[in-house]
């Protein structure tokens, strides 16, 4: 009745990944290897010569059912920067919504021989599905599902924190806003749990940090100045304008009132806290522009660490993906 | 024909029954059990062989996808598969399509049954026209033709008047109203039990308060209606108390379960794996222990497969966007079975809840293996050990959580009103 620890599905026998679907079962020395690695890329862009032959001959595809610039560009740039094939596919899923379309598509880019797909989809837990369903020799990297897992994001974030803080343990790390909704919130905090830090803080309303987080090991904060209390990081959250007409919130500006990152709020925290933002940013709505311009911003590096960290991941993939078949074959033979 | 059923362990929790004794059978009935009834010549002798000789089960939630919905099933295929589960009295939800809203719906599924030839189907009529909530059915004639109850199954009515007006219709007239207690403002949109699991793994989540804002609704409109209810597939802890302060406070209702929300959690979310998609969800474990403490108290009092059958494509997809339900009609005994363990339930308890137990909810004729009743009854092999899987599945729906699973206990032969319909062959 029961298959294997979905989690598991993402590594293979070597404990090497072989698809990148979440940060949830990953453990610390895996998200380090991803993290060094993507440091060592970083140092490499500041080269004239930007490009490794780590994916040449190997097609990487695109695939987002959900619409988004940032995230498929950065990704786009860290295939090409490993020689990869790129093919960038957006496909609106709102007339055919079913999994039809979806398992008949995923079959087209297979026919094509692609050797690894970058995936967004609407739907929690569609980055499992494909994993599930498409043939073994095809790694799917996970560009967020649903309200679920952006594990991309996440680490390329952890990657901002190491490089402005130098190490995790002991630090505190407050995120900002929309938790509920928010597929980069639930890999934070697994990166950040797992890496080290003890005191992560959800802060925003009861109407988006459902009390069930507690149970993630994180401090849920109703007010921002106990929020960011003595915090080392803050990762502010985007809003998204439809919550704001719903019963979610009351308005813009209250919102803001509470929660948003002012110079006032950011007081609250070290001297030296940075501030993060997953983007794009809504100035006056989760954060004042004196704060998201200010030196005390990393949002700009967040964009930089994104391909190292793009670049880091697809490498180790493809590599553990490779392997699988090799050793697969070997166990058969 | 006079059938006598000899070397069989006779268990029927509707008489206190559990004992090796003769069952005998004259005319689609029972006549007698242990000692020769008089003047009682058997033309057939069947021996059971040492198995079980229960009452044929009831299962008050089977959904046969017709019409309308065939790719997914039919009368024919579903109900093959009740029977070799040993189900020989259904009853079937309204929301096929057409929605089962006039007398000529109604009577065409218990023709269509009748054809196949093989188990007692009772509809449940809309409580509304197309199940829409705004106009009352013609709760009458629906009855007429043979409906067992209304329900507006779990769509919503229109307004809290709406509902009130058509409990007070249906009490005046003695009907039976079956409630899928659901607050659909609280419950749209979500695929999963409202709690850490689903907070975790990002799936929409459907809170309790869904299910208890309605009951407690419904409980309301009940006592001041004085209509006779049901209640269908309690999924929370807290809806069971409810129910159970609703009994012992004199209001005549009765409650059912899903036999899956009695074994399986929200632990099974891990998997994102569409089968275990299923509305109401599947909630937490002290909703599941106290789901089988309210089968102990005898809050609930059925337990039902609550079979939906799907094609293989309705759950090939991101766990939200599979279509919900399970179609395990067929496994619906030694799966419940497996209770004993799974929730110390007593083998009384279990059967109980299979036989006599929903019949009495729906007031039907079945279930027991009193003399007079319908000889509708099951041989249950219940050593017998083997693997439920695609290759032996008679349902069209390919949606088991529990493929694989290895069960003890096999239906053998299946029999209604003294007719064999269904025999095993290895």
């Amino acid at each position: 009745m029961m298959r294997s620890d979905p989690r598991a599905l993402q590594l293979n026998e070597h404990g090497q990944l072989k698809h990148f679907l979440t940060l949830d079962g990953l453990n610390k020395t895996i998200l380090t290897e991803i993290l060094d690695r993507a440091d060592s890329f970083l140092s490499m862009g500041e080269q004239s010569v930007k490009k490794v032959p780590l994916l040449r001959g190997k097609t990487v595809v695109n695939l987002f059912f959900e619409n988004s610039t940032r995230t498929r560009t950065t990704f786009e740039l860290a295939a090409k920067r490993l020689s990869a094939d790129v093919i960038n596919l957006n496909i609106e899923t709102s007339a055919t919504s079913k999994g039809e379309s979806l398992l008949d598509t995923l079959q087209n880019l297979e026919a094509m021989q692609s050797d690894m797909f970058v995936v967004r989809h609407s739907d929690s837990g569609a980055a499992h599905f494909i994993a599930e369903h498409c043939t073994p020799n095809v790694a799917i990297i996970n560009a967020g599902d649903g309200r679920h897992a952006h594990p991309t994001q996440a680490m390329l974030d952890m990657l901002t924190i190491r490089r402005n803080k130098g190490q995790f343990e002991g630090l505190k790390v407050a995120i900002v806003g929309d938790i509920l909704h928010s597929r980069v919130a639930r890999s934070q905090i697994h990166a950040l749990t797992t890496l080290g830090v003890e005191d992560v803080r959800l802060v925003g309303p009861k109407t988006l940090v459902p009390s069930y987080f507690a149970d993630l090991g994180a401090t849920i904060c109703h007010d921002m100045s106990a929020g960011l209390d003595d915090v080392d990081v803050v990762v502010m959250l985007r809003l998204q304008k439809e919550r704001m007409s719903g019963a979610l919130l009351p308005s813009e500006s209250e919102f803001y009132r509470l929660y948003g990152l002012t110079e006032e709020a950011l007081s609250w925290a070290k001297p030296d806290a940075i501030v993060m933002h997953p983007g794009p940013i809504n100035r006056g709505v989760e954060i004042s522009s004196e704060v998201a311009d200010s030196d005390r911003s990393v949002i700009l590096d967040q964009v930089t660490n994104g391909i190292a960290v793009r670049m880091a991941v697809l490498s180790m993939s493809m590599s553990g993906q490779v392997q699988e078949q090799q050793g697969g074959l070997g166990v058969e033979a | 024909m006079k059938l006598r059923i000899i070397n069989g362990r006779v268990i029927d929790p509707s008489q206190d029954l559990d004992a090796t004794i003769d069952l005998f059978i004259d005319d689609h009935k029972v006549v007698g059990l242990g000692e020769v009834p008089d003047g009682f010549e058997e033309a057939e002798v069947i021996d059971a062989g040492g198995q079980w000789v229960l009452p044929g089960l009831v299962d008050v939630a089977v959904a046969l996808r017709e019409p309308g919905y065939t790719q997914k099933g039919n009368i024919a295929t579903e109900g093959r598969a009740a029977i070799s589960g040993g189900v020989t009295t259904l009853v079937c939800p309204p929301d096929t399509n057409p929605i089962v809203d006039t007398p000529a719906v109604a009577a065409l599924i218990q023709d269509k049954a009748d054809q196949a030839g093989m188990v007692n189907v009772f509809p449940i009529g809309a409580l509304t026209q197309g199940l829409e909530g705004g106009h009352l059915s013609n709760m009458v004639a629906l009855t007429d033709a043979g409906c067992v109850a209304l329900s507006n199954h779990r769509r919503p009515m229109r307004n809290t008047l709406v509902l009130s007006r058509a409990l007070e219709y249906a009490a005046t007239h003695d009907l039976l109203v079956v409630f899928h207690p659901d607050e659909s403002s609280l419950s749209e949109g979500g695929c999963a039990h409202e709690g850490m699991m689903s907070t975790i793994h990002g799936l929409a989540g459907i809170p309790e308060t869904a299910e208890t804002i309605a009951l407690m609704r419904d409980l309301l409109l009940i006592e001041k209606t004085g209509v006779r209810a049901h209640f269908a597939r309690l999924s929370c802890a807290k809806s069971v108390e409810m129910i159970a302060d609703a009994q012992a406070s004199g209001l005549p209702v009765t409650a059912d379960v899903a036999l899956h929300n009695l074994l399986l959690t929200d632990e099974v979310l891990n998997e994102f794996d569409g089968q275990f998609h299923v509305i109401p969800p599947l909630r937490g474990e002290n909703d599941r222990l106290t789901l089988i403490e309210g089968i102990k108290q005898g809050a609930i009092s059925a337990i039902c497969s609550d079979h939906q059958p799907h094609e293989k494509m309705a759950k090939i997809a991101p766990f939200a966007a599979t279509e919900p339900g399970m179609a395990n009609v067929e496994i619906l005994l030694p799966l419940a079975l497996q209770l004993m363990d799974e929730g110390d339930l007593s083998l009384t308890d279990v059967l109980k809840t299979l036989t006599s137990g929903p019949a009495s909810c729906f007031g039907l004729e079945a279930g027991s293996l009193k003399p007079g009743s319908f000889a509708d009854f099951i041989l249950f092999d219940s050593t017998q050990s083997w693997t439920w899987s695609d290759d032996v599945r008679r349902s069209k729906g390919h949606n088991s959580a529990f493929d694989g699973i290895e069960l003890t206990g096999r239906v053998t032969q299946t029999y209604v009103s003294g007719q064999c319909i269904y025999s095993f062959s290895g």
